[in-house]
C-alpha cells in the first residue's frame, strides 16, 4: 500500500469521486459559517469600520493564491521525477484556480485600499507581488494551452514552474526592496499577516476564529475544485488517447 | 563552442540577420517618450532611468523569437543536439551571441540616449554599469523563454508572456542601480543584487534551457 | 562497435507507434528501413539518434558514435557552402572539409551563398555534412529526395566508401541505391494498442 497506488488515473476518479461530496460539504459549510460570522456577529475595526470585514475574503484568498502555486510546484516536481500524468493533470488544473485566487486577492485588495488610502490601486509591495504572481499564472496556463503533445506541455510547464518560482521569490524580494517603507499605510495591512507569530498580537481573537474557519473553507474549496477539475483533465486526457488510438487503427 | 558563436555573429551581421533592430528600436522607444509625455526636462530627468531600462529590456525582447526558432526550422538544432557538443553550452553560446548582438550595442548606446533624456550627469556610469551587468540576464532568461516556446508557430507573443515576468528582478534592481546613480544615493545593494542574479541566472539557467530544448526537440 | 536496439518500442506524440523491434547494426554494414508512410521510420531514427528516449528496449552502442541527417539540412542560407561546412567541421573537432567537398562535387559551388543553391544542390550539402562529422554510425532520413540520378550515385559512392572504411548505415528510404545492404520491413512491429479497459498511467 504505497501514497503512489493514487497516482493510478483510474484509482484516482474513483478515490477521489468518493470524498469529493464531503470535501464539497464542509468547505461550504465552513465558508458560509465563517462567512456570516465575519460579517454580521463581529463588531466593526475602531479605525477602519466595517471595511475590516472584507479581510474575511481577502486573507484566505491571498493565502491560497500563494499555496497554489506552491502545490503546483510540488505537483510539477512529482512530475518531472516520478512520471506520474495525474501529477502533472493535477498542477495543470490548479492553475486557474490559483489564479482566480490571486485575483479576487487583487481585487478585494483593492477594494480595501480604496477607504484606507484614497486611491483604487496603489503599488504596494504586498499587492504588486500579487500582480506579478497573476502575470506568472498567465504564463503557465497559456503555455499549457499553446502545446499539443500532453507529455511535452507537462514537461515544459514544469520546468517554467519550478523557474518561474524561483524568479516569483526574488521579484517579491525585488519588489520588497523596489517600495521599502514609502507606504506607511500597510503597516494597517499586517492585519492581513496572519501567517506567522505576529497573528496574536495582531488580530484579536474576536477576528481570528470566524477568519481561521474562512480559511479552512478555502483550502478545503481549493481541493475540491482540484480533484474535481483533475478528473476533468483526466477524462479530457483519455479522451484524446482513444482519439489517438482510433486514428492509428483506422 | 566558439564556432557556434562565430556563426551566429556572422549571421547576424549578414543580411536578414537583424543586427542593428534592437538598436533602432531602443533609440525609437527613447525619442517617442518625450513625445509622449512631454518635452518638461526636470520630468524627463527624473524617468530617464527607468525608461531607458524599460527600452532595454524591449529591445532585448525583440530579437528573442529569432534566437533559437530558425535553427528550429532549418533542422540545426537537431544535428546540434547529436553533436559533440552539450546543449546547454550550445545555448549558452546562443545567449552570448544574442547579448554581443543585442545587449552590447544598448549598453553602448545608453549614455548617447541618455544626453536625449537629460539623464543628470553622475547617472551616466552607473546607467552604463546597471545594463552591462543586467543585459546578459535579460539575454539568458530570453534564452530559456525562447527554449521554452520553440516548437510553437506562433511563440513570439507567448514567449512575451513567459520571459516579461522573469524580467521582473533585473529591471527592478537594474532600475533602480541607474535611478539611485542619478540622483547620487548608495547603490551598493541593488548592484550586488543585480549581479548577483545575472550571476545565478547564467550558472544555473542554461541548464534548465537545455533541458527544455530536448523535451521540444523529441 | 555495434549498434544495438532491443525490445524497443517507441512513440510519437505521446502515441506508441512500433514496439518489440530488434534491429543489430554490424560496422562496415547497411541497414535499409522500409515501411509505408506514418509506420514511424523517422521517429526510430529520431530514436536510435538519441533525440527522443524510447518507451522501452534498450539502445547500445549509439552514443555519441552517430551522424544524424533529418528531412532538414540545417543549412544557413546567408553563409557560404564552405561556411556551413566548416562550422559543422568544427563542431565535429574534424580538420578537413576537402574530402567532403569532393564527394558531392561541391567544389565549383563552395564560395556561393547556400540560399542561392538548387533543392538538389542543397541536399548534397546536406549530406556532405556526413563526412565532416567523422562519426562511424550514419543515420539517414530520406536522403535521396530531390537529389537526379547522378547525384544518387555520388550518394551511393559515399556510403559505400564510409562502409568500406568500418563505418556502417542506418537508411530510411524507398529507392534502391545499389548498395549491398540489408533489408528491415518495419511493418510486422507496428504497435498493436493496448487493451480498451487498460486504463493505466500512460492513457493508452
Amino acid at each position: 500500500m504505497s501514497l503512489w497506488e493514487y497516482a493510478n488515473p483510474k484509482k484516482f476518479l474513483t478515490t477521489s469521486e468518493r470524498i469529493m461530496p464531503f470535501v464539497w460539504a464542509v468547505s461550504l459549510a465552513c465558508l458560509a459559517v465563517g462567512l456570516i460570522w465575519g460579517f454580521f456577529f463581529t463588531p466593526d475595526d475602531y479605525k477602519q469600520g466595517s471595511t475590516v470585514k472584507i479581510i474575511y475574503l481577502h486573507v484566505p484568498a491571498a493565502l491560497m493564491a500563494i499555496n497554489a502555486w506552491l502545490m503546483m510546484l510540488v505537483a510539477s516536481l512529482i512530475w518531472l521525477i516520478r512520471r506520474h500524468h495525474v501529477s502533472a493533470l493535477a498542477a495543470r488544473a490548479a492553475a486557474p484556480v490559483g489564479a482566480v485566487m490571486t485575483l479576487i486577492a487583487l481585487v478585494t485588495g483593492a477594494i480595501w485600499g480604496q477607504p484606507m488610502w484614497g486611491t483604487w490601486w496603489e503599488w504596494d509591495p504586498r499587492l504588486t507581488s500579487f500582480l506579478i504572481l497573476f502575470l506568472f499564472y498567465l504564463g503557465y496556463i497559456a503555455l499549457w494551452e499553446a502545446i499539443d503533445n500532453p507529455d511535452t506541455a507537462a514537461d515544459l510547464t514544469s520546468v517554467l514552474c519550478l523557474v518561474g518560482s524561483v524568479f516569483a521569490v526574488l521579484s517579491r524580494y525585488a519588489v520588497n526592496f523596489w517600495n521599502q517603507g514609502l507606504h506607511q499605510g500597510a503597516s494597517v495591512m499586517r492585519v492581513g499577516a496572519v501567517t506567522g507569530s505576529d497573528t496574536a498580537e495582531k488580530v484579536s481573537n474576536v477576528f481570528f476564529y470566524p477568519l481561521l474557519t474562512c480559511i479552512v473553507g478555502f483550502v478545503l474549496l481549493f481541493v475540491a475544485l482540484v480533484l474535481y477539475r483533475t478528473g476533468t483533465e483526466i477524462r479530457a486526457r483519455r479522451i484524446k488517447a482513444l482519439l489517438a488510438r482510433e486514428r492509428i487503427a483506422s | 563552442m566558439i564556432a557556434l558563436l562565430a556563426r551566429d555573429m556572422k549571421l547576424a551581421l549578414r543580411a536578414g540577420g537583424g543586427f542593428g533592430l534592437g538598436l533602432a528600436f531602443f533609440l525609437i522607444v527613447t525619442v517617442l517618450v518625450p513625445l509622449g509625455v512631454g518635452p518638461q526636462s526636470a520630468l524627463l530627468a527624473t524617468i530617464a532611468p527607468g525608461i531607458l531600462w524599460l527600452g532595454a529590456l524591449l529591445a532585448c525582447l525583440l530579437s528573442l523569437d529569432r534566437l533559437l526558432a530558425l535553427d528550429w526550422e532549418d533542422g540545426s538544432l537537431d544535428l546540434l543536439a547529436t553533436a559533440p557538443l552539450p546543449l546547454e553550452a550550445a545555448v549558452t553560446m546562443k545567449a552570448l551571441a544574442h547579448w554581443i548582438t543585442t545587449g552590447l550595442p544598448l549598453v553602448l548606446a545608453a549614455p548617447v540616449l541618455g544626453v536625449l533624456l537629460n539623464l543628470p550627469g553622475p547617472g551616466f556610469l552607473w546607467l552604463v554599469v546597471s545594463l552591462a551587468l543586467g543585459t546578459p540576464a535579460l539575454s539568458v532568461i530570453g534564452t530559456f523563454g525562447a527554449a521554452l516556446t520553440v516548437g510553437l508557430k506562433r511563440g513570439g507573443l507567448l514567449l512575451s508572456l513567459l520571459v516579461l515576468p522573469l524580467y521582473v528582478p533585473t529591471l527592478i534592481f537594474g532600475a533602480e542601480v541607474a535611478r539611485r546613480g542619478a540622483i547620487g544615493m548608495d547603490i551598493a545593494t541593488p548592484v550586488l543584487m543585480l549581479a548577483g542574479i545575472t550571476a545565478a541566472t547564467i550558472a544555473l539557467l542554461p541548464f534548465a534551457s537545455a533541458a527544455v530544448l530536448r523535451v521540444n526537440l523529441r | 562497435m555495434t549498434l544495438n536496439a532491443s525490445d524497443l518500442a517507441i512513440s510519437r506524440g505521446g502515441v506508441r507507434v512500433l514496439e518489440h523491434l530488434n534491429l543489430t547494426l554490424m560496422p562496415g554494414r547497411a541497414l535499409v528501413l522500409r515501411g509505408p508512410n506514418g509506420i514511424g521510420k523517422t521517429t526510430l531514427l529520431r530514436t536510435l539518434a538519441g533525440l527522443q528516449p524510447p518507451l522501452a528496449g534498450a539502445i547500445t552502442g549509439a552514443a555519441d558514435r552517430i551522424a544524424y541527417a533529418g528531412h532538414s539540412d540545417g543549412i544557413k542560407p546567408t553563409l557560404s557552402v564552405t561556411e556551413n561546412l566548416t562550422f559543422w567541421a568544427r563542431v565535429f573537432g574534424t580538420a578537413s572539409i576537402r574530402p567532403a567537398l569532393d564527394a558531392y562535387r561541391l567544389n565549383d559551388l563552395a564560395d556561393r551563398p547556400a540560399g542561392a543553391l538548387s533543392a538538389g544542390q542543397k541536399r548534397r550539402l546536406g549530406l556532405s555534412r556526413l563526412l565532416v562529422t567523422g562519426r562511424p554510425i550514419w543515420m539517414l532520413d530520406e536522403p535521396t529526395v530531390s537529389l537526379d540520378v547522378s547525384a544518387v550515385a555520388m550518394f551511393a559512392d559515399a556510403v559505400r566508401a564510409h562502409l568500406g572504411q568500418g563505418g556502417s548505415a542506418l537508411i530510411a528510404t524507398h529507392i534502391d541505391l545499389g548498395l549491398d545492404a540489408d533489408v528491415l520491413e518495419l511493418g510486422p512491429f507496428k504497435a498493436v494498442p493496448a487493451p480498451l479497459d487498460d486504463f493505466d498511467g500512460a492513457f493508452a
